[in-house]
């Protein structure tokens, strides 16, 4: 795939707009707050990986992002559109935000090639040609170029994740938002997926991952996040964060998974 | 005695009982009278006075015409009705609730009196198609009722995360109802709505109280006729040879189900 070049959407001031910027966020079901206000930014190009324990809010927040969770108050603006709006075209918005599965939700019903050219054809409106050419630029991409006519259960765990990869890189999106990626792949199978993702960020994508990778966010991030509680705890350079945490939180947490 | 020899004694003695019933119940039997009654020589015959050729070529083919008709418009109107409950609307939701609850609690043969006779009666209208398509609209109605349960099991057995990756494509609620969960939703369903296909067949046989004109009677009406005209008129002949070709058509169709639950539980394994 051809890398696109970076726009940089500016204000009137000439200050660049955060591809993700997201204020205030609080999202509860029922009487349980899950995020408890929350203020989280990535900039384009950047990759910010999130961290922090189970029941933290983390997946929820990036979920959020795209609304499949509607935030309960906050505001979320993707390349400066609020995306609560209800004037905002909400699937076009979507169809811009590529979004990776813990698992994987390839479409079973579907070849691997037609799960990568379904929406293309169908939100894109590309041709049959050109949707299939990018498809296969994209399985190359993630290495899987011979399985195109193979369906997703006779694929491993790391193959299907790659493809649906590949799946949300054919809409040719502009930013990432992978939700533990890899939680649910077998050891040996994550280091491919981990492979693709930082190649997708050496060559400027902008990326969102939740993750419990923490030798992924040190190389490859270029911020961390913990979060704890449904507050952002402590946010940083991944070196600084998770080799001189200043949070006791984060202390606790980190000494426990490092 | 061991546990073991005892029970296999049991065995063999409910074996010998068994026989010994058949055997007695066969000697006492009237052999000649029970041929004459259910298989008349005269009503099984092949020739032109017999009643295969009217059972098969006007029964048999109006059931299975009726029993198609029946089930692609009762799925028609099953998938509507499944959309309209799973709706986030909320009216539609409750119409389509209680349209299902409504026919599934009455009995087939009330809607089709209802269809048949009951609408010409107070409003003077027939329905297209005269009484049969009265009696068949009311099939439509009921089955469309059934399936439309079956079908929203079907949808709901798949995973959310699949509508999640739809949406999150940027595909809209009714394309990735219609091209990621449907399809899904159907191939769970196939071996219920074979079912239901079976259930249909048999239910047709409610048209036969509704009058239809010669051409229209579907098999048990066919059968009926031969009750009391032909050449084996006075017997239950007709209506034993239209048992079994009810049974030549729903025995390899309850197979088929059979056969798909077991491939699909291998498949899902």
């Amino acid at each position: 795939m051809s890398t696109q070049p970076t726009i940089q959407p500016a204000t009137a001031h000439g200050e660049p707009i955060p591809a993700i910027a997201v204020r205030g966020l609080h999202k509860s079901y029922g009487h349980h707050e899950v995020l408890s206000g929350i203020d989280f930014f990535v900039d384009t190009g950047q990759v910010v990986c999130v961290i922090g324990p189970s029941g933290s809010g983390k997946s929820t927040l990036l979920r959020c992002v795209n609304r499949l969770e509607e935030p309960t108050s906050g505001e979320i603006l993707i390349e400066g559109v609020d995306i609560c709006d209800p004037e905002t075209d909400l699937d076009a918005t979507r169809s811009r935000i590529g979004m990776v599965f813990q698992q994987f939700n390839l479409f079973p019903h579907l070849s691997v090639l037609k799960n990568l050219t379904l929406a293309q054809r169908n939100v894109r409106k590309r041709s049959k040609d050109e949707a299939v050419e990018i498809a296969r630029q994209n399985l190359a991409k993630v290495g899987l170029s011979e399985k195109e006519s193979a369906y997703p259960a006779h694929l491993s765990g790391g193959q299907q994740q790659r493809v649906a990869i590949a799946r949300a890189l054919s809409m040719k999106p502009d930013m990432m938002l992978f939700d533990e990626p890899t939680s649910a792949l077998d050891p040996e199978l994550v280091g491919d997926v981990l492979a693709v993702m930082k190649e997708l960020a050496q060559e400027g994508m902008t990326m969102m991952v939740v993750t419990h990778e923490m030798g992924f966010a040190r190389e490859v991030g270029d911020k961390l996040v913990f979060m704890d509680g449904g507050v952002v705890v402590e946010e940083g350079r991944p070196v600084d964060v998770l080799s001189n945490p200043q949070h006791q939180r984060t202390q606790a947490f980190l000494s426990k998974v490092l | 005695m061991k546990r073991t020899t005892r029970r296999r004694l049991n065995i063999w003695g409910i074996n010998l009982a068994v026989v010994v019933v058949i055997v007695v119940v066969a000697l006492i039997a009237d052999w000649g009278k029970i041929h004459h009654n259910f298989w008349n020589p005269g009503g099984v015959s092949l020739g032109s006075d017999g009643n295969w050729g009217d059972l098969i070529t006007i029964g048999a083919v109006n059931t299975v015409k009726y029993t198609a008709i029946a089930f692609i418009l009762g799925l028609v109107l099953a998938v509507v009705l499944a959309l309209a409950r799973l709706s986030p609307i909320a009216t539609l939701r409750w119409i389509s609730t209680a349209y299902v609850e409504f026919f599934r609690g009455l009995p087939a043969l009330i809607v089709i009196i209802f269809m048949g006779t009951g609408l010409p009666i107070a409003f003077g209208w027939t329905p297209p198609g005269g009484l049969v398509g009265a009696g068949l609209i009311a099939l439509i109605m009921v089955a469309g009722a059934y399936m439309s349960e079956t079908l929203r099991a079907g949808i709901q057995a798949v995973p959310k995360g699949q509508t999640e990756a739809a949406r999150s494509l940027g595909m809209s609620g009714g394309a990735t109802m219609f091209k990621i969960v449907l399809p899904q939703a159907f191939r769970v369903v196939i071996p219920p709505l074979t079912n239901e296909f079976v259930l249909l067949i048999k239910d047709t046989a409610l048209l036969s109280i509704i009058g239809a004109t010669v051409g229209d009677r579907e098999l048990t009406n066919v059968a009926r006729d031969f009750l009391s005209s032909g050449a084996s008129a006075g017997t239950a002949t007709s209506l034993i040879q239209a048992a079994l070709i009810y049974l030549v058509i729903t025995i390899p169709l309850t197979q088929l189900v059979a056969w798909q639950e077991r491939r699909q539980r291998k498949a899902t394994r």
